[in-house]
């Protein structure tokens, strides 16, 4: 274990980590966009936008994330599409993870008790009234573990960029890897830093969580 | 410049190749992967405290990290202590590990969720604890484990083309190769992904079947 090594570099990895921070931030909350208006459109009452809906989450779910993001920033220039790296980094990755979230959001949705709804529309609310003050907060609290699960993947997900050149983490991680030859200190010290952006990412959620449960 | 998907036809065979070594390298990862998820599952509920700490603590450091960094430190860092894998080795052992730790998750689930009862029940009908292991809680754990299983299978599938990036020359690296030569990503990296998604059915198809025979009467 090389401790001199490890106390030269760890400035630049902590500047690294902040990029993964921001892909984290801003990937995720396109992914939530993605995921809210995936879940409205499966649950829609127009066949077309179930169809879409479906689509999305299919295509995006059963193709690896790293193939979407090569057909984004490599493919993109040939429609016309010039993104930088960190720009298609996390618009590739919000629409992956978005897809997951779709399906997430729609499970908390339909996991609502059912009588909920018909109770609420007896009372005279209107569909989307019902929807949005009786179905969505129970829902909500539903999704907070599961996206959750997703937020969790997609900060580890970042990593996948370093694939398209962003100097994030694991791509300096690798940077430095080669060319100290010390891929074990290297490994740690990314480790670390994900570990504690990862834990510190859950015990959020975990109090979320906690409040939001019914008292 | 437009499309021409024309270009991908004479490297539909080499794209084939890559797809087929995609299934081998999923196949061999799973395999690993199921099998070490069982070993640390056990491992982490019922080996004696040192060797169950230092379970959880690799479990707890394996979840944390994205499988890319892992992937990194087996292929150029194992070499360090003097164990050279090639990258196909290492990119199975890497998806194997990384997957195991979110299978042993799972499994000790399973585990845990069958009904002491049942293992109490089983010993006093006269069945030996193995067993009642074997026929009574084993059956009941799996159907709950299979479904969570199958979903890291498929994860597994589509993580599989990380290992493009350590030089195992798969459907990923595959149309790298032919984009090399024809400079048309977009093309070769659509029909990559239409390989994944027909691998990815099929694998689903596979999974359901197991699924559905897993389901014992509850």
């Amino acid at each position: 274990m090389d401790v001199e090594l490890l106390l030269r570099v760890y400035p630049f990895f902590l500047k690294a980590a902040l990029v993964t921070l921001e892909l984290s931030v801003l990937s995720i909350l396109l992914g939530l966009g993605c995921g809210a208006l995936g879940a409205g459109a499966r649950l829609s009452r127009h066949r077309v936008l179930r169809f879409l809906g479906a689509a999305y989450v299919s295509v995006f779910r059963g193709t690896p994330a790293l193939i979407q993001l090569f057909i984004l920033y490599f493919g993109g220039p040939q429609i016309g599409i010039q993104l930088d790296a960190f720009t298609a980094g996390f618009i590739g990755l919000g629409i992956n993870i978005g897809a997951y979230m779709t399906e997430t959001m729609r499970g908390a949705i339909i996991a609502v008790d059912k009588g909920q709804n018909e109770a609420a529309r007896t009372l005279g609310l209107s569909r989307g009234q019902a929807m949005r003050r009786v179905v969505l907060p129970q829902a909500m609290r539903l999704m907070i573990r599961p996206l959750g699960v997703n937020i969790n993947a997609q900060i580890k997900g970042t990593s996948l960029v370093a694939a398209i050149s962003v100097v994030e983490l694991t791509y300096t991680a690798q940077r430095y890897i080669a060319s100290t030859y010390k891929p074990f200190e290297m490994f740690l010290l990314a480790g670390v830093i994900y570990l504690a952006i990862i834990s510190a990412t859950g015990l959020g959620l975990s109090w979320l969580d906690r409040r939001a449960a019914i008292r | 410049m437009g499309f021409d998907f024309a270009v991908v036809v004479p490297y539909l065979g080499s794209l084939f190749q890559g797809a087929v070594w995609t299934v081998i390298v999923t196949c061999a990862g799973g395999a690993l992967s199921l099998a070490g998820g069982v070993v640390f599952a056990v491992a982490a509920l019922y080996a004696p405290w040192p060797v169950r700490w230092g379970i959880k603590g690799f479990l707890w450091l394996f979840r944390g990290t994205p499988l890319l960094l892992q992937l990194f430190l087996i292929y150029f860092g194992l070499v360090e202590i003097g164990i050279d894998l090639d990258a196909f080795a290492a990119g199975i052992l890497g998806l194997g590990l990384h997957y195991a730790t979110y299978n042993a998750d799972v499994i000790q689930a399973g585990i845990l969720a069958v009904d002491r009862g049942q293992m109490e029940a089983g010993r006093t009908l006269g069945l030996s604890q193995g067993q009642t292991l074997r026929k009574i809680i084993v059956p009941q754990a799996l159907r709950d484990m299979a479904p969570p299983l199958g979903n890291n299978m498929i994860a597994l599938l589509k993580d599989s083309a990380l290992v493009s990036v350590i030089g195992v020359a798969e459907l990923t690296l595959s149309a790298q190769l032919a984009i090399s030569q024809t400079f048309r990503p977009f093309e070769f990296y659509a029909t990559a992904g239409v390989f994944y998604y027909v691998i990815n059915l099929g694998l689903e198809a596979i999974l359901g079947r197991i699924e559905r025979r897993t389901q014992v009467a509850r």
